[in-house]
């Protein structure tokens, strides 16, 4: 197996790309990247996509990307996990180039989510859940999260008031960051205050839907210095399932994907959490951040919430994590998500994040989370110079 | 929703008809063939009894699309007394009232409309127990 960097990153900003089409924004990322990595050529593009059929009427959207961008001929393909779909383009990327199967490897993660009416993307969201046994009862995914926020707060003796230091550190941490959705700080107040949208997630709980496209550029780290000085080593990429319907799991409250990717990962690059210097954690909403905390081995059971009261996630502290925003503040644009978290993990290894940069940031990992924890990739990170 | 997929789902919407596992005795909800505790085939149906209690619970009030007319209606993860937990709408019952815990039954209501000229899709709800009559 061949050992994999990072040669190149591009993204666009997240936000309301009313006059930007979907293949637009692949490419603009797409061509960012591949102008970072100063290459014209890539042997193969995998597309991290949730919802292009439902939201934007086009599958098919490797083909599309690559002839949009000017590289007909190319091997691409579409890669769906729901919210992990990005993470798990990674993968996919991450295979062909330690096989030896490919050189050059674009992976892409893209979503066009708001040409369309809340309702509709509403519906088209509940797809990550079961559809014959959540969906058809009316669950929303927001409703989904809020079964187990209420959960948890009832297991381990929290208010919903104390989920208030994750979602306040993500939109400080955005502020800085020229990419991200919002860049306005919140307060404990406006926490309190926010509209509820599904007792007890309300909005500041939750992470808004959003355009944007992400890309990095794979190619064997024997090779990588010749055409960046700052290669990021793909030290580990590993996904794990666990049950699509919350109901079927075996413990509601622990992300056993989360814990069996996050251990593969570890394993892979022979580190343990303690060895982590940053963690983008999906915080698609406040309880997410707490169970993939947990399941990942930064906090113990029921102590993802008290690490954030502590202030241990804020930069300084013991597990930095979104530092450049998370999707809550940088934005969720669901099948890119996964690959903005990348993105910007790689910004901070290579040093290059300017008002959000940490101190010490030579290893980091990144969990995306496909649905409310069916799909689960880890990344492990490191700056290589 | 498509009609065949109506059809084939009637005994676990309408009944709670789940399987027992012949090898190990886990009782399933919903159907799925293959035990997920011991991994053993198992299609052996089993009819639940439709009691159980609140596991969590949350009040929607942004809806997808189909269900907008009912909102605020409020969603509930029940523990049944066989053991699965079960994802269904609690009814017949002030949001407010809803706790943790609280004894619930299954009952059959409509689940959606799907149009004026669409199937009125029934299936199971949750209600707070009714005392049985002696």
């Amino acid at each position: 197996m061949r050992d994999v960097s990072i040669i190149g990153i591009g993204q666009v900003e997240v936000g309301e790309h009313w006059d930007k089409s979907l293949r637009e924004l692949g490419y603009y990322a797409l061509n960012a990247a591949m102008r970072d990595a100063c290459i014209q050529h890539i042997d193969s593009l995998y597309v991290g996509n949730m919802l292009s059929g439902e939201l934007t009427g086009q599958e098919h959207i490797g083909s599309i990307i690559a002839d949009f961008a000017g590289l007909r001929g190319v091997e691409a393909v579409k890669i769906e996990a729901a919210c992990g779909s990005g993470a798990a383009a990674l993968r996919m990327g991450y295979i062909a180039v330690a096989g030896g199967m490919s050189d050059f490897v674009a992976c892409m993660g893209v979503e066009k989510m708001t040409d369309r009416q809340g309702n509709t993307v509403t519906s088209a969201l509940a797809m990550a859940a079961d559809g014959d046994y959540e969906a058809l009862h009316g669950l929303s995914f927001v409703s989904i999260n809020a079964l187990l926020m209420r959960r948890y707060m009832h297991e381990h003796g929290y208010t919903k008031d104390d989920f208030a230091p994750f979602a306040i550190n993500a939109h400080a941490n955005a502020v800085n960051n020229p990419y991200a959705m919002f860049h306005n700080p919140i307060t404990r107040k406006q926490f309190t205050e926010s509209k509820m949208i599904a007792d007890p997630v309300s909005l500041l709980d939750s992470s808004p839907i959003a355009d944007g496209a992400a890309c990095v550029i794979l190619a064997p780290t024997a090779i990588a210095r010749e055409f960046t000085e700052k290669p990021v080593r793909v030290r580990a990429s590993a996904i794990a399932t666990d049950s699509v319907a919350v109901h079927d799991r075996r413990d509601p409250l622990f992300l056993e994907g989360g814990a069996i990717s996050a251990q593969k990962a570890y394993s892979a690059a022979g580190v343990g959490p303690a060895d982590m210097d940053l963690f983008e954690v999906h915080d698609a909403f406040t309880i997410m951040s707490a169970l993939s905390l947990e399941a990942a081995g930064f906090a113990s059971r029921g102590k993802g919430v008290a690490l954030a009261q502590e202030g241990q996630i804020m930069p300084g502290g013991r597990i930095p994590i979104t530092t450049m925003g998370g999707l809550k503040a940088r934005g969720h644009p669901v099948g890119a998500t996964g690959m903005y978290q990348l993105v910007e993990l790689a910004t901070q290894l290579r040093g290059e994040a300017g008002k959000s940069q940490l101190a010490n940031a030579r290893l980091g990992m990144a969990q995306n989370i496909g649905g409310s924890g069916a799909t689960v990739v880890t990344t492990i990170l490191e700056s290589s110079f | 929703m498509e009609v065949a997929r109506f059809w084939r789902t009637t005994g676990q919407r309408y009944q709670l008809t789940g399987e027992i596992c012949p090898n190990c005795g886990n009782k399933i909800f919903p159907p799925r063939d293959v035990c997920p505790t011991c991994e053993h085939e198992a299609k052996t149906a089993y009819t639940f009894s439709g009691k159980g209690e609140v596991y969590s619970y949350s009040t929607i009030h942004a809806a997808p699309e189909g269900f907008e007319k009912y909102v605020p209606y409020t969603v509930a993860l029940v523990r049944l007394q066989e053991g699965p937990l079960i994802t269904a709408q609690l009814t017949d019952v002030d949001t407010h009232e809803v706790k943790v815990g609280m004894p619930v039954e299954m009952v059959t209501r409509v689940l959606r409309e799907d149009g004026e000229r669409g199937m009125l899709v029934y299936g199971y709800k949750f209600r707070p127990a009714v005392a049985s009559p002696r």
